[in-house]
């Protein structure tokens, strides 16, 4: 008996004497300046010119910045290693001049020639680059990048100087500034690079800790995979004076319920996300860390142009009238979404389109008449493919029942693996598909671009060459009223046409430590960590 | 037994052929490819990709190049992950997936021989009632249900112990190997009891206790020897079955494991990542279940004495 009560003591001893001093790791974060970043999942790797999404961004824009960097109260990009620049009358040209301070992390001075090996090395077509794109509106880059030229000094980028950097563009791009802090955009460090590989390496052991040598305002320290990214303070950062954090810690936590229970029990200061069932709780409980944030991505269905059911425009109005948009983010998402009757999201960088989209099933009804459809001629059951997850279940469920109810149609919810999903949209086997895009830049045109012909992801087999037109006009103007209102002309063209049905706009909800300071509300997620600090609440 | 040994590990090689040839063929099937991407790429950007990493040959010429690769011990680069090999990501799991199912398994053990040794000795009893009662609980109670239990319980209302991670914070390996731990322990303990009751009934106990022998001596020296002989058998599957099944726990925890890596390639289409960590845990499980029989001969004294 006496051994067996000596078993348990010792066990509880254990547990006791494991579970560490009373300071969370959020409490030692402030004492040490320690951001701990819940960050979603583990990043492909830190080669700007290489990776795609968005953890991988949280992580480049700590350890890389690009000539301009995101405004944190919104509004035009602030300098970053340019400290100013100039655009020609014609707004094809730009002069910029380099901070002379900008440094890379391992102390050499960043020059003009760095840019433009930079930039030659993502348009090297043989790297692979998923974002080439993001600098096709440089003279001369489409063409390198798909083989027609072979000389990059026909590219419109050239060192001036050291310190001054002169970029043409092929027509007036205003966003330009705006995709500079794109991480796509960010230099590299040639030598660096070039010793671990070639320029068009993607496998190079460049971005290793120990090896990575950027230019933003935290340094690369440790790299443990599936667990933990450290960055520690860039001594040369050219802005170290504002940089109030000693390090920032990434953990790569694809579980939101984990992430959930790890914010709660103070492991992080910041979650990548809300675990979707709890945040209607959150909201109704007034959690004081809760945070919704405008977005800049709209959730929408792409609809099947070959499709012969779906080729008459009318069918595809009443499906877009009979969806109660309102109701879906009240009853459904429930997470201080809006209702999207554009699908540019409305306020992109001053930009409101006026298309209007009503929910009005009788006119829906009237327009499935007028395409041949009745009772005694129904409509042939729908699918709405989506990729397998229960918030886009419940999304397609009730869409399902909107359009049973108001158009009588039969609907079948098909729910696929998300490479499954993915190749299925690809190649255009699907009636109806959910899905979402989220802006590269504060700009309509990252999402307008999205429906010309021929752009990969238009994928709806929507082809306008007046919408086309018009959006080739838009970008070929200096005036941004002007601009605007072509690109508003476009959106109308484009819901006229209804290719794809808009159905609500994101929020980012997550959480939020109240000891973190300088977190601002961003369109596009962009948070320079230099603005960022921590202090008790 | 030595004989055993080399005749099982001989046959594992045509095991393990089969298992890369048919899971390289089966991944080529599946739909979808490694840089499909919700941002589709464009044609050539595809082709680049496909040709820097080998996906423009035939699959045959692919199979054939990836076989002499493993041959060489090469498992070739992740897809998803630029500049990782798929030998450097298992040799970064592999350790600390093997740490987890350790713990577990010493759990497993002590609970489950403890409890169940306990239940048949004192058979119909409540000491018999109630462990057997939690076992079944601990057999029906998914990890999925367990560990965040176990999470909030100790994590989040009592703040004793860290919900999250491995090695990071002190104490924050306790949970996730209870958690695993506690499934097989269930097992083990039903194990246990029905060997151990099988053994009590039978001469050479009645013998040994007719010879004077303390009870002590009785159950641990006579009697467990052949009663754990389940145990040991179940232990080689349980072993290969936590490594490679350890992605719930590993999740739930946020575990920097193999078992992650495992699913995520399969959701990724990391090819040669998928290849690699089957093989390796097919390997895994010839072993473990070879280590198992092997024991539970030796445990045996006929097949002993045989041998």
């Amino acid at each position: 008996m006496l051994k067996k009560l000596s078993i348990t003591l010792i066990f509880f001893i254990l547990i006791a004497g494991c579970s560490g001093s009373d300071n969370s790791p959020v409490d030692s974060g402030l004492e040490k300046g320690i951001f701990h970043f819940g960050n979603g999942s583990e990043p492909q790797g830190i080669d700007p010119h290489v990776v795609t999404g968005v953890p991988e961004h949280h992580i480049l824009i700590s350890l890389c910045e690009g000539l301009t960097i995101a405004n944190p109260d919104g509004g035009p990009n602030l300098p970053g290693v340019a400290e100013s620049w100039t655009i020609s009358n014609d707004g094809k040209e730009y002069i910029f001049y380099l901070n002379k301070n900008a440094k890379w992390s391992n102390g050499e001075v960043m020059t003009a020639d760095d840019f433009v090996w930079s930039w030659m090395r993502i348009l090297t077509a043989s790297l692979g680059s998923q974002y080439p794109d993001m600098l096709y509106y440089l003279e001369g880059a489409e063409e390198y990048h798909t083989g027609k030229i072979t000389d990059f000094n026909e590219v419109g980028i050239k060192a001036i100087d050291d310190h001054t950097l002169k970029v043409n563009l092929k027509s007036p791009t205003p966003f330009f500034l705006g995709l500079l802090s794109h991480y796509s955009t960010w230099p590299v460090h040639k030598e660096t690079v070039l010793k671990h590989g070639s320029i068009d390496d993607r496998t190079g052991e460049w971005t290793r800790p120990g090896n990575f040598v950027c230019n933003g305002p935290f340094q690369l320290k440790t790299w443990e995979l599936n667990n933990k990214i450290v960055v520690e303070k860039n001594p040369h950062y050219w802005d170290a004076e504002t940089v109030k954090l000693n390090e920032m810690h990434f953990y790569p936590v694809s579980n939101v319920m984990t992430e959930d229970r790890m914010f709660r029990a103070g492991q992080l200061h910041l979650t990548s996300t809300l675990p979707s069932q709890k945040c209607p709780i959150y909201i109704e409980e007034n959690n004081p860390d809760l945070r919704i944030d405008p977005y800049m991505g709209q959730y929408f269905y792409r609809l099947n142009i070959n499709n012969p059911y779906l080729k008459d425009v009318k069918v595809r109005k009443a499906l877009a009238y009979s969806i109660n948009r309102k109701l879906l983010v009240e009853r459904v998402t429930r997470c201080g979404q809006i209702p999207a009757y554009s699908f540019t999201p409305p306020g992109s960088n001053g930009y409101y389109p006026d298309t209007e989209l009503p929910f009005n099933p009788e006119l829906a009804k009237q327009l499935m008449a007028e395409a041949g459809y009745s009772e005694s001629n129904p409509f042939p059951k729908l699918e709405i493919l989506f990729n397998t997850n229960e918030d886009h279940r419940k999304i397609a469920l009730a869409i399902q029942q909107m359009w049973q109810e108001n158009l009588g149609i039969q609907v079948e919810l098909v729910n696929q693996d998300w490479k499954v999903y993915l190749s299925r949209e690809m190649v255009g086997d699907f009636q109806v598909s959910r899905a979402g895009w989220i802006g590269d830049y504060e700009d309509p045109n990252t999402f307008l671009d999205l429906m010309r012909p021929n752009r990969g992801n238009n994928k709806t087999g929507w082809e306008d060459l007046e919408y086309d037109f018009v959006m080739q006009k838009a970008n070929s103007t200096n005036n941004q009223e002007e601009r605007y209102e072509l690109l508003m002309e476009a959106e109308r063209i484009l819901i006229k046409n209804m290719p794809i049905i808009p159905l609500y706009t994101y929020v980012r909800a997550y959480q939020l430590s109240p000891d973190v300071k300088g977190y601002k509300p961003h369109i596009l997620d962009h948070h320079h960590p230099k603005f960022i600090y921590l202090e008790r609440d | 037994m030595l004989a055993i040994f080399f005749k099982r590990i001989l046959l594992a090689i045509p095991v393990l052929f089969a298992v890369a040839t048919i899971t390289f063929f089966l991944i080529k099937i599946a739909p979808g490819g490694p840089f499909d991407a919700d941002r589709a790429v464009s044609p050539q950007v595809l082709k680049n990709l496909n040709e820097a990493y080998n996906l423009n040959a035939s699959n045959w010429q692919q199979y054939v190049d990836y076989m002499s690769g493993l041959l060489r011990g090469d498992l070739g680069p992740s897809f998803r992950f630029p500049g990782r090999s798929v030998s450097e990501m298992i040799a970064t799991g592999l350790p600390v997936t093997f740490e987890l199912a350790f713990y577990a398994i010493l759990i497993a053990l002590v609970m489950g021989v403890f409890s169940g040794v306990l239940a048949a000795l004192k058979r119909n009893t409540f000491l018999d009632f109630i462990p057997m009662s939690i076992a079944m609980i601990g057999i029906c109670v998914p990890t999925f249900l367990m560990g965040p239990l176990l999470v909030l319980i100790f994590g989040i209302n009592l703040e004793v112990l860290p919900v999250s991670g491995w090695g990071q914070l002190p104490g924050d390996k306790i949970l996730p190997s209870l958690t695993l731990g506690f499934a097989y322990a269930a097992y083990i303990a039903r194990l246990s009891r029905g060997g151990m009751l099988e053994v009590l009934n039978q001469d050479f106990i009645r013998t040994a206790r007719a010879k004077g022998l303390t009870e002590r001596m009785v159950v641990v020296k006579h009697a467990m020897q052949g009663g754990l002989i389940p145990v040991v058998s179940f232990l080689g599957p349980a072993i290969a079955g936590l490594l490679a099944g350890s992605f719930v726990v590993e999740t739930i925890f946020q575990i920097p494991g193999l078992g992650r890596f495992y699913v995520e390639a399969a959701f990724n289409r990391d090819y040669t990542m998928i290849l690699g960590t089957t093989i390796f845990f097919s390997a895994m499980i010839v072993f473990f279940n070879l280590m198992s029989d092997l024991a539970s001969l030796w445990l045996n004294p006929r097949s002993r004495d045989a041998s």
